[in-house]
Order: C-alpha cells, then structure tokens, then sequence
C-alpha cells in the first residue's frame, strides 16, 4: 500500500512536470472557475473594444491611412502618416530617457541604500506617490524643463519624451524594484562570498536575472505613454503637422492627439478615420509588447 | 443633405485648382494673386479649437502648393493659445474670442505687437430632438431657459402652446468658448454663467448623440455641429425681435441671426510677419482664400463688408 | 579570494578572530557608480519637487482670493460664480476609484493566479501579452467606449438601471478594467518569482492547489501584490480622459452612482485645455485642485507603504 507521503510526492510530481492539479474537489472547482473567470473577462472587453473600434473603421483600413497628412478639405483621405511617426520618434526618446534612469534609481534603491535612512524611504513614498499624479501635471513640468534647458519652444520631440518619461519613470523604478528584489538572496550572497562587489554583483547577477521583471515594467509603461494626448497638449505640441519628423529636436505630432481631434470634428468621415487609426495604435502597442516579450521569454529564470 | 453636397463640389472643385496651378510649373501663384515660389521656413499656429480646422485647412491648401513652408498647428485652447504667443513663441494665435485685458498686458510686456483679424464668424445653433413641435424661441425665451437659476423644466412652462414635454438640457462645459459666449454675450448674466442642471460634454459630438437620442431635449453647439447632423437633429430658429430666423451661412454672415453669432479671429505677431517671409506668406494665403478655405471647412465666411475690413488690416501690418 | 576587514573599529588582532564584512570590499569605480545611481534615484525626488514648486505658486494666487477653509470642506463647486468648495471633486474621485477597485482587484488577482498557478506555461505566454494589450488601449477609447457602449447597452439596456448620460458608475467600470493589467501583470510576476519550494512544501504536507494558492504564494508574494494594487489605485486616482467623457462636467454632491458628476482630474483636464486666460482666479483652481490631488493620493500612499511593511515576507 502506497503510504501518503509517497501518494502525495507521486501527485506533486506530477503537478510539476505538467502544471495540471487533480483536485476535483467542488471548493477548488469553484476557485478555478472564479479564476478562469476573471481572466475571460478581461479578454472579453478587450475584444469588445478591438471588434467594435476595428468594426467603425473598417472603411479606412487603406494604404491612404499611413501615407497620408490629416486632411480637413479631404476627409475620406485623411491620413495619420504624421502621428505615426511622431508617436515612434516619441516612444524611442521616452525609452531613452526612462529606462536607463528607472534601472538605475531602482538598482540604488535596493542594492545601495540603507534602507533605515530617512532620505532612502523618502524616496520610496515619493515614487508610489508619483504614480498617481495626473499625466497633465507632467505637461507642465516637461514646458518648466525645456525652458531650464534653454529651449524657445517645447512642442519638439524632446520635450514630448522628457513629459513621458517622467510619466513613466515611477512605474519602471517600482516594478523593476520588485523584479529586482525577487532576486533570491543566495544568489547575490554566493556572488558577494565569492569576492564580487556589489557592483559586479548587481550587473552580472542581479540585473540578469531580473530582466524579465524590468521587461514588463518597461511595457507596461510605455504602452501607457504611447496613448497620451493630454499632457503633450499642454507642452504645445501641435496637431496639424504635414512634414515627418526628421530628429528629436523636431516639431512632430502624436498619433493619440491627432485621433482626439478627428473624433471630435464633425465630418463622419473623420470619425471613421479616428476608428481605423485606433487600431493602428493598439497594433503599435502589440509590437511593443512583442518585443519586450520576446526579451522576457528570452531571459526568464525559475528559481 | 442636398447643401452638403453642393458643398462637396466645391472641394473637388479646389482640387481641380490646386492641380491646374502646381502643374503650371514655376512662378505659381494663387487664383488672387499670393505668389509662394521659393518661400520655405516654418511657421507656428496655436490656439482656439474651435477656429482649428480652419487654420488647419489653410496650411493644408498652402503645403499642396508649396511644400517647403512647414506649419504647425496647435489646439491648446484659446487661454493656452494666447499665453505661448505673448511670450512669443507662436507667430498665428487662434481665438474664439477677443484677447482679454490680462492677456494684452502680457504681450505688451513681451514687447510683442499684433493684429487682430476676423476670419469666420460661427453661429451658435439651439438644436432640439427631431420629434419636438418646437420650431421658434423669442430671445427672451432662450435667456428664460438657459439663465442661471432658471426653474423651467417643461416646454409648456415656456409657452403655453409648446407641447407638456420634460426639457433635457444639453450644452458644452464651462471651459467652452461657446458656454462663454453663450452666458457673457446671449444671456448677459452678471455672473457670466448660464444654468448649471444640464448635461454637459467638452465633445460636441456626444452633445449631438445627446440630443438626437432623448426625447424632447435640446442643447447649442456651433453651426457646423448641426450642419453635419442635419438629418437626426432640429434648429430652432430664434426671434430677436423681427422674426423667426432659421440659422444658416447666409443668416449668420448678414447678421439677421442675431444675437446667436460670434467671430473667431487670428491674431498675428506683427515682428514675425515682417521678419519670417514663411509668416507672411501663410497669413497672405490664408486670408487671400478665406472664402474658398470657409466654404470646404463647414464655416461661416465673412461677408464682403467684414472681409474688406480684414483685407485692409492685413494690408496694414508691417507698414 | 580574500578577506576584509571593515575598518579599524575594535578589531581584536591578537586573538586572529576578525570581522568579516561582505560590504567592506570597494574599490574607487564603486563609489562612483554608486554616486551615479544616487543622482538617478534623486530624479525622482527633483521631479517632486518641480510638481509641488509648480503646483503651489498659482495655488497661493488662489488662496488669496479664496479661503482655506471653505475650499476644502465647502459643498459647492462653481468658480465662475465664486463657489470654491472642492468636497464634490473629491467625492466624485473617491467614488469612481473605489467602483474601479471593486472590479480591478478580483479580476486582476484572479487572473494572475490563474496564470501564474494554474495556467500551462503556454496559455500563459499568450494570456500574459493580451492583457498587457489591454493596458495600451488609449483612455480616449475606453471614454467613448463608456459612453457608446457601457451606459447605453450594458447598463441601460441589458442590466437595466436608470443611469444617466453620463455617470460615476460607467466610468468606474470601465476605469476598472483599464487598471486590471497592472494589477494583473504585476501580482502574476510577484507570484511567479515565489520560490517552487514553497509550493512543493506545502503539496508535500498534503495541501491542495487552491490551499497551496491561497495560504502559501499569496502571503508569500504579497509585497509585490500590494505594490500592484497601490500602483493600479494610483493611475486610478490619476486617470483623467475616462472620467472626463464618461462621468461628465458637472460637480455635485450626490453620492449615487447612477448620476454623473466631476472628478478632480476631470476639471483638471477641461480646464486646461479651455477658454480661460492663464493666470485668472479661474485657471488658478486648475493648480489648487492638482495640489490637494497630490496631497490626498500622498496620505493613500503613506499609509499603504507602512501597512505593506508590516506583512511583508522575506525569503
């Protein structure tokens, strides 16, 4: 007669090798549906919003869409080409500028600092409290910025970056925080006990390994910045732009800004317009999102 | 629907303009005459978004011609418009209204000089679902209505032959050009506010949505609102003392839709006129074909009284 | 290899026991990066800083010319006719936030410990990037979103309820669902990282999967979920377009969530972009709104970080 402890190293085996339970216990049942639930539900209104939005643009879907400017005088050629590129000049320079400085804040964070220093938790508090401050507010610090820096006007791509960037910055240095700090302690202990500083440590052991923790971060952030529109108004940039941006000091338009003011304008035409560019914006987010995966699943650890 | 279409002639008809002159070859100029050969630079419009699409359409028509003079155009707002032109980093403010006194004293102290001109006039539209047997309001009735503090809620509390409907009011915020125009100019509160009861949305399409979909409501907006919706939504016409007058281009232009029409002006930097030929160049062409520009945006154009006058303005800056 | 010693400090070299610190080793390129990640972690803190410097001048503009004391517990919100009590502001925000908490927080949760107990790591690599696609939909869309969908076929025509227009209720909903993937993705990576020791010690000791769930990688993760959860209430807080659209301009004091009424960011938002002259009484509220939104969402955070610390778990 097989004893329980064998019984139950039979069934974890299991669990473990093909991450399916055999509960069937009516409790663990309802759990699992809860669960499953949840997860449903998320991706039903998501393709809620994808299948209604595609379905009001599906008249545009054209080669017209990406190639050409907006356009008040042709609405049924209106084009998005200008936001497009806007939009991918702007999350380049809002990556530039938010990932290194959110890896390297978190990195002092957990590696360096004496956690019992008041000016260390200070920080904490303030990174969690940053998180909740409208994006408009960041508009106006990116115009105070630019001026400091020594700029005539801020509706550059520049100026769009530094607003997002700062945007994002608390949810990269939290998330890479947490990333970083499920970092087993033995890992960095063997590293330390082996002779490494903490330096060599943290950037061959540590930041590995938490790079897919950093990954998520980093999308999460900037799949957010990319469909901002209201502080970038505020930092003046413009909407009405028939020229591709050509550099980070260049006047551009975002592709968020530019699909507000379709909506908002009369003509249907535009409306459908807006719809179709919707969805090139989600596509936009899904290639991100790719990308970032991809680096995820290329670097993930189990410990 | 049928003016829409007449309207849409005309677009085809600026094409067909546009690609007679550009295939001309060199020493282009415009059917009245602004010649932009060679003329490159970039130029920078902020303001309104109201008077937006106008502006937006101007460089539109401008870029076809001449690709080498870059604008950009803004919506921050009115208020926002005028903030970054008197610290002067915009050459063209757009505005749905006057500048005010704070603001001029800001460009004074910038030592920034500009010209007002009026480009378009817009109509502000009382709209009412299609089903309602309300056709006419006397102005004093749209004032009983929309004041602040005003206790009518059934079209019968109105006029007793209008019909025992509850109202559902719909109207912009309180950050609109158009709330602005409505409490300061139409109703002439003190307090410079109109009722507070009402559903309000910054989007004038969701206030078009609005109305159309509920029984017995109304709401304003600007002309081009309705004009777009003509089919799911009523204007009412409103009577200033000499009649009923139904809202339209011509009753706007001429001002027999009285007190209901506002202008919407640009304001131009007078030192980046004369100094950034791409400046001159844009306001030169802008105005040159405000007409045709009114007419393929849905605006209501100046009528020849009001467009000499900004004809001389313009004549006048830089001299 | 080699030993160190921290400094001179009482160490007692006769008797050839010596303090082993595993932090003494440096060498001159590590005190200046760790100078450089200081200045980086100090953005931050500048940032703050800037926000409050920005924020508190127009503020002052405005207090002089309105009281204290009636902005923050008067009733009425209506600066263009001098009433300046934020209270109905600040209810509107608290309701709306705690509608998308109540969504947020069991579908977010729930879908991370679907993915990250029980999903084969194959449903999970394709369910993990479908909800961080969700975070990217443009909060303009979930505005329109609510209002042409949420209030007009969910709530009016299939659950039947008496919305308005515009309401509190729809815009929760659908705020709700914007924040589930950073909950979502943010607990699932802290439950992920929970050693699989601590799962197969507790199967060993004969729990099952939803035991092992609940009592074992949920305490254990549960720094990072709060983390999560703190994040998804504070872009809650923050979220402007979603309220704007689909709760409506209208500040009042109702406290039913069928009616619409304005949040703080709401105001903020139609504000900004509005006809005002920079610099008046009534852009002023702008700046005097953003603070005490500041200054609330601080208060929140405050008291989340200290009860996270008190149940947080190291192993």
């Amino acid at each position: 007669m097989a004893s329980t402890a064998v019984a139950t190293a039979r069934e974890t085996t299991t669990v473990i090798a093909t991450g399916r339970g055999r509960d069937r216990s009516p409790g663990s049942l309802a759990f699992l549906i809860a669960l499953w639930a949840s997860l449903f539900f998320a991706v039903v209104v998501l393709l809620a919003i994808i299948i209604s939005t595609a379905i009001d643009g599906a008249a545009r879907f054209d080669g017209a869409l990406f190639g050409n400017y907006l356009s008040g005088l042709f609405p049924e050629t209106s084009g998005f080409r200008a936001g497009i590129l806007g939009s991918m000049w702007l999350m380049l320079g809002t990556a530039l500028l938010a990932v290194p400085l959110g890896i390297a804040s978190a990195l002092y964070l957990e590696e360096f600092a004496n956690r019992n220093r008041w000016y260390n938790r200070l920080i904490e508090l303030n990174l969690q409290n940053l998180a909740a401050v409208p994006a408009i507010v960041y508009g106006l610090l990116a115009v105070a910025a630019m001026s400091v820096l020594g700029f005539q006007s801020s509706g550059i791509v520049l100026g769009g970056s530094i607003a997002l960037a700062l945007l994002i910055l608390p949810v990269v240095i939290i998330t890479t925080r947490e990333a970083v700090r499920a970092v087993p302690r033995e890992i960095r202990d063997g590293s330390l006990a082996l002779g490494a500083t903490v330096w060599q440590t943290t950037w061959k052991q540590t930041l590995p390994s938490a790079i897919p923790g950093i990954a998520t971060g980093t999308i999460l952030g900037l799949s957010r910045a990319i469909g901002e529109a209201a502080p970038l108004l505020l930092v003046g940039v413009a909407v009405g732009i028939r020229f591709d941006p050509n550099g980070f000091l260049s006047a551009f338009t975002a592709l968020p800004m530019q699909i507000y003011n379709q909506t908002s304008r009369p003509q249907e035409e535009l409306q459908t317009a807006a719809a179709a560019a919707i969805i090139v914006l989600l596509v936009m987010i899904l290639g991100m999102n790719a990308l970032a995966i991809f680096i995820r699943n290329k670097f993930q650890r189990t410990w | 629907m049928k003016r829409t279409s007449i309207r849409r002639a005309i677009v085809p008809g600026i094409a067909a303009l546009m690609l007679a002159l550009t295939a001309c070859g060199g020493g282009q100029t415009s059917d009245t005459g602004t010649d932009t050969e060679g003329v490159s630079g970039s130029v920078a419009v902020d303001g309104s978004s109201t008077v937006f699409p106008l502006s937006d359409a101007a460089a539109e028509l401008l870029s076809g011609e001449n690709p080498d003079i870059d604008v950009t155009v803004g919506e921050a707002g009115t208020g926002g418009g005028f903030e970054v032109f008197c610290q002067d980093q915009t050459d063209i403010s757009d505005a749905s209204r006057p500048i005010e006194e704070d603001e001029m004293a800001t460009c004074e102290e910038a030592g920034v000089e500009y010209t007002e001109l009026q480009v378009a006039t817009d109509a502000l539209t009382l709209v009412v679902h299609p089903d309602l047997a309300v056709d006419c309001l006397t102005i004093e009735q749209v004032i009983q209505l929309w004041e602040p503090k005003s206790d009518i809620t059934n079209w019968s509390d109105l006029d007793p032959n209008f019909p025992d409907q509850e109202i559902s009011l719909f109207g912009p915020g309180t950050d609109s050009g158009t709330y602005d125009y409505m409490a300061a100019d139409v109703i002439g509160a003190e307090s410079e506010t109109t009722r507070d009861d009402y559903e309000a949305s910054e989007d004038d399409n969701v206030l078009v949505q609005g109305v159309a979909g509920t029984e017995g409501a109304t709401g304003y907006f600007g002309y081009t609102y309705y004009e777009e919706n003509q089919d799911s939504l009523k204007a009412l016409s409103v009577d200033s003392g000499n009649g009923c007058v139904e809202p339209s281009a011509e009753t706007a232009a001429d001002g027999t839709y009285t007190p209901l029409s506002r202008p919407l002006f640009i304001y131009v930097n007078n030192a980046k006129y004369t100094d950034n030929e791409a400046t001159a160049a844009y306001v030169d062409f802008y105005i040159d074909n405000l007409a045709e520009l009114a007419e393929a945006t849905q605006f209501i154009p100046l009528n020849d009284e009001q467009y000499s006058e900004t004809q001389s303005v313009l004549e006048g800056i830089g001299g | 290899m080699s030993l160190s010693s921290n400094g001179a400090a009482g160490s007692s070299s006769g008797a050839g026991l010596q303090r082993v610190s595993l932090k003494g080793k440096s060498r001159p390129g590590e005190t200046v990066i760790k100078a450089v990640l200081f200045v980086a972690a100090m953005i931050s803190v500048v940032t703050t800083i800037a926000i409050i410097i920005t924020l508190i001048r127009p503020t002052i503009d405005f207090l002089g010319e309105a009281s204290l004391v009636t902005f923050l517990t008067g009733t009425e919100w209506a600066p263009r006719s001098g009433e300046f009590g934020a209270i109905p502001l600040v209810k509107a925000t608290f309701l709306i936030t705690l509608i998308s908490l109540l969504v947020a927080v069991p579908v977010g949760l729930g879908a991370a410990m679907y993915l990250s107990e029980y999903a084969s790591p194959r449903v999970r690599k394709i369910f993990k990037p479908v909800l961080e696609l969700l975070a990217g939909v443009p909060s303009v869309v979930y505005g329109f979103f609510a209002i042409t969908l949420v209030t007009p076929f969910l709530l009016q025509d299939l659950l039947n309820i008496d919305v308005n227009f515009t309401n509190a209720l729809a815009a929760g909903l659908v705020l709700g669902v914007m924040i589930v993937p950073t909950v979502a993705s943010l607990s699932e990576d802290a439950m992920s990282a929970v050693p699989l020791a601590l799962r197969q010690g507790s199967q060993a000791m004969g729990a099952n999967k939803m035991q092992t769930t609940l009592r074992v990688v949920f305490p254990a993760a549960l720094s990072g979920i709060a983390a999560a959860i703190v994040l998804g209430l504070s872009r809650a807080v923050g979220e402007t377009m979603i309220v704007t659209l689909a709760s409506g301009s209208l500040p009042n004091m109702s406290a039913d969530p069928r009616d619409g009424m304005q949040a703080m960011t709401g105001y903020m938002a139609t504000t900004a972009g509005g006809e005002n002259p920079v610099g008046s009484l009534e852009y002023n509220t702008l700046f005097a709104i953003g603070l005490l939104l500041f200054v609330i969402t601080l208060v929140i955070n405050m008291i989340s970080i200290s009860l996270v610390r008190r149940f947080r778990q190291e192993y």
